[in-house]
C-alpha cells in the first residue's frame, strides 16, 4: 500500500484499502476559517448534535478577512468566537494569537505525521508535507465531522513524482511544484494523491515540503504527501502536541502514473495569468512590468521565505513604480523576523510589513489590485480577479524572484541585481 | 428526477473565484451570493440567467477554493443543475452535500450549444437535447452519493447517523 492508503486504512480500522473504496474514517483534526466556518456552524446546528465530537480537535481560525476588514467580516469572525466559547473549543485563535491556518497548525504542532485531517479550505493539503493525509472539504463536511468525528472519503489513486539532481541557485520547493503543475496541468492530478519523493525531496527542508504539498490542489490533487524522515522528525520533535506516527510506502505499492524530474534542469519558475499551470522560466518574462509585490501566504509566508526575500532586497530599494507588501504568516514568524532584523531590511527598502492575514492572496484586503494592475506574488493562485479587479493580473513565484522583481519593477531574477 | 431548462455555456477550468469572487465572501447569505454568480466569468450573467436555467461547462468545473459558497450561489440563483466534462473534487463533494444536482458527461459538454433546451433524467443518467433532437449519457452517480441525495443531503444523513448511534 502507499502511505496514503495506509493512513486511510488505519483511520477506518481496516487492514487494507484500495483506490475507489468508499470509507468512513475518523479524523484527527477538523479546521475551518472565517469564510467557511460560519456555514459549518449553521449546518452543525441542523444536525441536532448536542455537542462537538472533541473540544480539542476543532480548529477555528479567523485569518482570511481578519483582523476584521469590515462589518460583515466582523460578524463572520464573531460567529467563530461565539461558537468556540459556547462549545469550549481549545483551538480558537483570536487576532494576536492567530496566523494563516496552514502555517499556524504545523508550527504549533497541532497537525502531526500520520494524522488524517480535513479542513474547509482547499489548501488543507499542506500538511502532507509532514507525512499526514490532509485534504480540503466543504463547510457541510466540516459540520458533519464536528458532530461525528468522521468523514466519508473515496480512497484516491496515487501518482508518484520523483525529483532528482541538484537544485539550481534561487530554486526552491515553489519552483518544483510550479514546474510540476506546468507539466501536468491544473487537472493533471484530479482526485488523486500526489506523492513526492526522490533524492532532491530527501534533502528538501520542511518549509519547501509544505510549499509543495500546499499546491497539490492547484493540480486538482486530493492531497500531496511526502513520506516522513529525519527532516520531519527534527521539525515535529519538541512541537508536536499529540503522539505521531510515521507511515511509509511499501515497495510494491501501486501508482497510476509516475513522473520524474531532473531538478538541475528546473530554473526559477513563474506561473503567468490566469492559471497556476501557465508556467514559464522567470528569465523569459523580463519584459513584464509590475505594480505590486506580495510576499506571504500559506505557500511562502514562513520565516525561511522572508529570509530569502530579505537576502535579495537587503541594501536595495523597491522600484518607485512598485508597492511591496510583506505578510509574515503567523505571529511567531512575525516575531522571529523582527528579531532577525528582517523588518529593518524591508522597511529600509521601502516595503511595508503587515500583520499576519491572508489579505490580498484571495483579494480580501490589504493590497487589492485596481483594473489593469499587475502583481507578482508568492501565493498559490492567479485566477481571474484573484487579487482584485477582474482585469488585474497575478504572476506566481518564489520569494527571491518576487523580491528581485520589486527592485527592478519588472519580473527579474536576483542575478540581475548587481 | 427530471430537470428541464435552457443552457448557458462556459469553458474549461471555471474556478471558484469566477463562480463567486472572494470579494463577496464576507457574507454567506445565499441571496447576496446569488447576485454575483459567475460574475467573473461573464459579468452579465447574474442579470441574464434566469430561474430554471442549466450551466454546461468543460473540464474541471469548480476548481480552486473549497468554498461551498460556489454551489450555494448557483443554487440560490435558481439555476437547476450543472453539466460538465469533469468537476474539481471539492466542488463535486460540496454539490452533493448541499443538494445541487450535477452531471458528468463529455458528450453533452461538447455538443450542447448556448440557449439549447435540454432535459436531464437524473435517475437514468440521460440528457436529451430538445433543440437538436440528440441524446447523451451522463456518468452514473456512485451509490453512496445516491444515498446522500435520497437522505436529502449530508446534514440529513448525519442526523440519521447520530440518531442511530
Ligand atoms: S493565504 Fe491564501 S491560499 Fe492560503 S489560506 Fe489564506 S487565502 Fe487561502
Amino acid at each position: 500500500m502507499t502511505i496514503t492508503e495506509k493512513i486511510l486504512a488505519a483511520h477506518c480500522n481496516r487492514k487494507e484499502v484500495s483506490p475507489g473504496d468508499l470509507i468512513n474514517a475518523k479524523v484527527d483534526l477538523v479546521l475551518a476559517n472565517d469564510i467557511t466556518a460560519p456555514i459549518a456552524i449553521t449546518e452543525f446546528k441542523k444536525t441536532g448534535a448536542k455537542d462537538v465530537f472533541d473540544k480539542g480537535r476543532i480548529a477555528l481560525i479567523p485569518d482570511h478577512f481578519a483582523p476584521q476588514k469590515d462589518i460583515k467580516s466582523a460578524e463572520q469572525c464573531k460567529a467563530l468566537r461565539e461558537f468556540s466559547r459556547e462549545h469550549d473549543l481549545s483551538l480558537y485563535f483570536e487576532v494576536g494569537r492567530m496566523g494563516i491556518e496552514h502555517a499556524l497548525l504545523p508550527e504549533e504542532g497541532l497537525v502531526v505525521p500520520g494524522d488524517l485531517i480535513i479542513g474547509a479550505d482547499s489548501h488543507t493539503c499542506t500538511y502532507g508535507g509532514l507525512g499526514a493525509f490532509a485534504t480540503g472539504v466543504g463547510s457541510t463536511d466540516v459540520a458533519s465531522a464536528m458532530a461525528t468525528g468522521e468523514c466519508w472519503f473515496k480512497v484516491p489513486e496515487s501518482m508518484k513524482f520523483i525529483y532528482y539532481g541538484k537544485l539550481n541557485k534561487w530554486v526552491s520547493g515553489k519552483d518544483l511544484i510550479l514546474h510540476t503543475i506546468g507539466d501536468i496541468g491544473v487537472d493533471g492530478a484530479l482526485y488523486r494523491a500526489m506523492e513526492f519523493e526522490g533524492e532532491t525531496i530527501q534533502t528538501l527542508p520542511m518549509h519547501g515540503r509544505l510549499t509543495m504539498c500546499n499546491m497539490a490542489i492547484e493540480a486538482g490533487g486530493k492531497s500531496g504527501i511526502i513520506v516522513p524522515d529525519k527532516i520531519t522528525e527534527d521539525y515535529v520533535k519538541g512541537r508536536a502536541k499529540r503522539p505521531y506516527k510515521f507511515y511509509t510506502t511499501d515497495k510494491d505499492a501501486r501508482y497510476v502514473e509516475t513522473r520524474e524530474y531532473d531538478c538541475s534542469k528546473i530554473p526559477p519558475t513563474v506561473a503567468c495569468p490566469h492559471l497556476p499551470s501557465n508556467t514559464k522560466p522567470a528569465a523569459e518574462l523580463f519584459e513584464i512590468t509590475i505594480d505590486q509585490v506580495v510576499i506571504g501566504s500559506c505557500t511562502n509566508g514562513r520565516i525561511e521565505d522572508l529570509r530569502e526575500a530579505a537576502e535579495v532586497i537587503r541594501g536595495r530599494k523597491v522600484n518607485p513604480n512598485v508597492r511591496m507588501i510583506v505578510f509574515p504568516a503567523t505571529q511567531k514568524v512575525y516575531k522571529q523576523a523582527m528579531k532577525e532584523g528582517l523588518f529593518d531590511i524591508f522597511i529600509d527598502a521601502e516595503a511595508v510589513v503587515s500583520t499576519p492575514t491572508c489579505g490580498p492572496c484571495l483579494g480580501g484586503h490589504m493590497g487589492i489590485l485596481a483594473k489593469g494592475e499587475r502583481a507578482i506574488a508568492t501565493t498559490n493562485r492567479n485566477f481571474v480577479g484573484r487579487m482584485g479587479h477582474p482585469e488585474s493580473e497575478v504572476y506566481l513565484s518564489n520569494p527571491a524572484i518576487a523580491a528581485a522583481s520589486a527592485v527592478l519593477g519588472r519580473i527579474a531574477t536576483p542575478e540581475e541585481l548587481k | 428526477m427530471i430537470i428541464k431548462g435552457k443552457v448557458w455555456r462556459f469553458g474549461d477550468n471555471i474556478d471558484t473565484d469566477a463562480i463567486i469572487p472572494a470579494r463577496y465572501l464576507n457574507t454567506s447569505d445565499p441571496k447576496e451570493l446569488a447576485k454575483h454568480v459567475m460574475e467573473d466569468a461573464d459579468k452579465d450573467f447574474p442579470a441574464k440567467a434566469g430561474k430554471g436555467d442549466i450551466i454546461i461547462a468543460g473540464s474541471n468545473f469548480g476548481c480552486g477554493s473549497s468554498r461551498e459558497h460556489a454551489p450555494i450561489a448557483i443554487k440560490a440563483a435558481g439555476l437547476q443543475a450543472v453539466v460538465a466534462k469533469s468537476f474539481a473534487r471539492i466542488f463535486y463533494r460540496n454539490a452533493f452535500n448541499i443538494g445541487l444536482p450535477i452531471f458528468e458527461s463529455e458528450e453533452a459538454s461538447e455538443k450542447i450549444r448556448e440557449k439549447d433546451e435540454i432535459e436531464i433524467d437524473g435517475d437514468k443518467g440521460i440528457i436529451k437535447n430538445l433543440t437538436r433532437n440528440e441524446q447523451y449519457s451522463a456518468k452514473p452517480i456512485p451509490p453512496f452519493m445516491q444515498e446522500l441525495i435520497s437522505a436529502g443531503g449530508l446534514i440529513e444523513w448525519t442526523k440519521r447517523k447520530l440518531k442511530a448511534s
